[in-house]
């Protein structure tokens, strides 16, 4: 594989940019593999990154039915934090900023990894204790917290709205400096571009249509390409695991529902950090670019169909307003949707199933982007070694029957109430 | 923008209503013995599928009703709207 470095973008500067090579191949599948990985998102592509560097298996596949980083990793708002509570959340994120920090590295590719600071705002006296008690939680598991009082973050953002008589005013807030953001598409072609040097093979445009099931173990998956063999298999699909799922007769603690995101028209450096609205749902930062990425709330039910209705837009941007006064200056340059794999504790489940060599990696509801590297990596060392790290013990599917929840938001099972 | 028809009140934005969720759950009988298993059903397994979906929705902006929704999940075509005690096809 060719090393991207300034001297390989010098070199070929001279023939005006026609001789790169192809950052991945289109392979024809094979009759056989010892793993397939169902989906190319973000997740896929690191479980069989690491599949392959970590534990040495590289006669793998990688199918997807679009193409590689058109789902969820190329729709998401790029934010990377471990800013959790509980303990396997905690953990398992902070192992995942450990991979951030050194990715642009580990891939030869940049993804432009920003650890810029996430804010997240808080409106009451009440939000503060429960801030303070979570920054403490975060500092105890040794993730960085900083509990902000309102001058500190009028300092650090001084475009939100400070004036008096506002219906949420800033009381201050919980900040992690290292947590950021990331050129998202980046993330998926690095990820791809090693996986395949390594072997991969990255088969896109094949859906998958069923699977081989014998005696209860996993002996392939069928596709729009024909039937592959395999000895395991991994499902990475987010909004599209129920259908996968439906295709197994298991029926899961997942419902898809549509989350949209927006950008305005890029506008000079303003913003320095995320920040996160405490009395609504609402989140946004700035890109490189100058856009402001913002998003929200879920539409709020069932979809399928990554386009999103406009009510949600309206509310969620109204929340925006009440932080930053300002973006109601701005014209909307895009809107999207994606479909999100919400689980009914709000966490995710990457374990292993009733079918022998089957395994399963979804239930991400908002926060699937910024587990990419932890996810991938734990996954790939579930599939490789069929059983759990202790990092992701805690996401097993049996704790809804068993009632280890990880209720980090304390929702409940209504997934689409934010 | 949804509009849905409410078998009370006519037809009326979405934004009149809360969504409920998933109608075909059954919570389990009561005063039976029930097992782990048909608790977990009913609580946190959901099929969730792409296309037909029978749902709940709650009027709550207009009558107060809970009615049942029948929608396509992809392409949100709504097909038909029932009230919360009437029996569906």
């Amino acid at each position: 594989m060719q090393k991207y470095s300034v001297f390989s973008l010098i070199k070929n500067a001279f023939s005006d940019h026609q001789n790169w090579e192809v950052a991945w191949k289109d392979p024809t599948p094979k009759k056989e593999y010892d793993v397939i990985i169902i989906g190319g998102g973000g997740h896929g592509l690191a479980t069989a990154y690491y599949l392959a560097k970590e534990h040495n298996i590289t006669n793998v596949a990688i199918i997807e039915k679009g193409w590689i980083g058109g789902g969820n990793v190329g729709r998401n708002t790029t934010i990377i934090r471990s800013n959790y509570m509980h303990d396997d959340n905690a953990l398992f994120s902070e192992f995942g900023m450990d991979l951030w920090r050194k990715m642009s590295q580990d891939l030869n590719y940049n993804v432009m990894f920003s650890p810029r600071g996430i804010i997240n705002l808080a409106h009451s006296d009440a939000q503060m204790n429960a801030y303070s008690r979570r920054g403490n939680s975060m500092r105890l598991n040794g993730i960085d917290a900083v509990l902000l009082n309102r001058e500190e973050v009028q300092k650090r953002i001084p475009m939100a709205d400070f004036s008096d008589n506002v219906r949420f005013p800033i009381f201050g807030g919980l900040m992690q400096p290292s947590a950021g953001t990331a050129r998202h598409d980046a993330v998926a072609w690095g990820y791809a571009r090693q996986a395949d040097s390594m072997g991969v093979d990255i088969i896109q445009n094949c859906e998958v249509t069923g699977f081989d099931v014998t005696n209860g173990k996993i002996v392939g998956v069928r596709t729009s390409r024909g039937d592959i063999k395999a000895k395991k298999v991994g499902l990475c699909v987010a909004g599209s695991t129920n259908i996968l799922a439906e295709m197994l007769n298991m029926t899961l603690p997942i419902e898809t529902h549509l989350l949209q995101a927006c950008v305005s028209e890029p506008i000079k450096p303003l913003l320095d950090h995320v920040v996160t609205f405490g009395a609504g749902h609402f989140y946004c930062s700035q890109s490189d670019k100058g856009e402001m990425v913002m998003g929200g709330d879920l539409d709020g039910y069932n979809s399928y169909s990554q386009r999103g209705n406009l009510p949600t837009l309206q509310h969620v941007l109204t929340e925006g307003i009440a932080m930053f006064p300002f973006l109601s200056k701005l014209k909307m340059l895009r809107t999207w949707g994606g479909i999100m794999d919400m689980s009914m504790d709000g966490s995710p489940i990457i374990d292993k199933t009733h079918i022998d060599g089957l395994y399963l990696n979804c239930g991400w509801c908002y926060g699937g982007f910024k587990a990419t590297p932890a996810s991938g990596w734990t996954f790939a060392h579930t599939i490789a070694q069929d059983r759990v790290h202790e990092l992701n013990a805690g996401y097993s599917l049996n704790r809804f029957n068993t009632g280890d929840l990880i209720d980090e938001k304390g929702l409940g099972t209504k997934t689409w109430i934010s | 923008m949804l509009y849905i028809f409410c078998p009370h009140c006519g037809s009326r934005s979405q934004n009149e209503f809360a969504y409920g969720g998933d109608a075909t759950v059954k919570r389990p009988e009561l005063n039976k013995e029930i097992s782990d298993q048909e608790w977990d059903n009913f609580v946190y397994l959901r099929k969730s599928p792409r296309g037909k979906h029978l749902e709940l929705w709650h009027h709550i902006s207009g009558c107060r009703q809970w009615i049942k929704v029948e929608r396509d999940t992809s392409t949100h075509e709504i097909f038909k709207t029932y009230k919360a005690d009437e029996l569906t096809e």
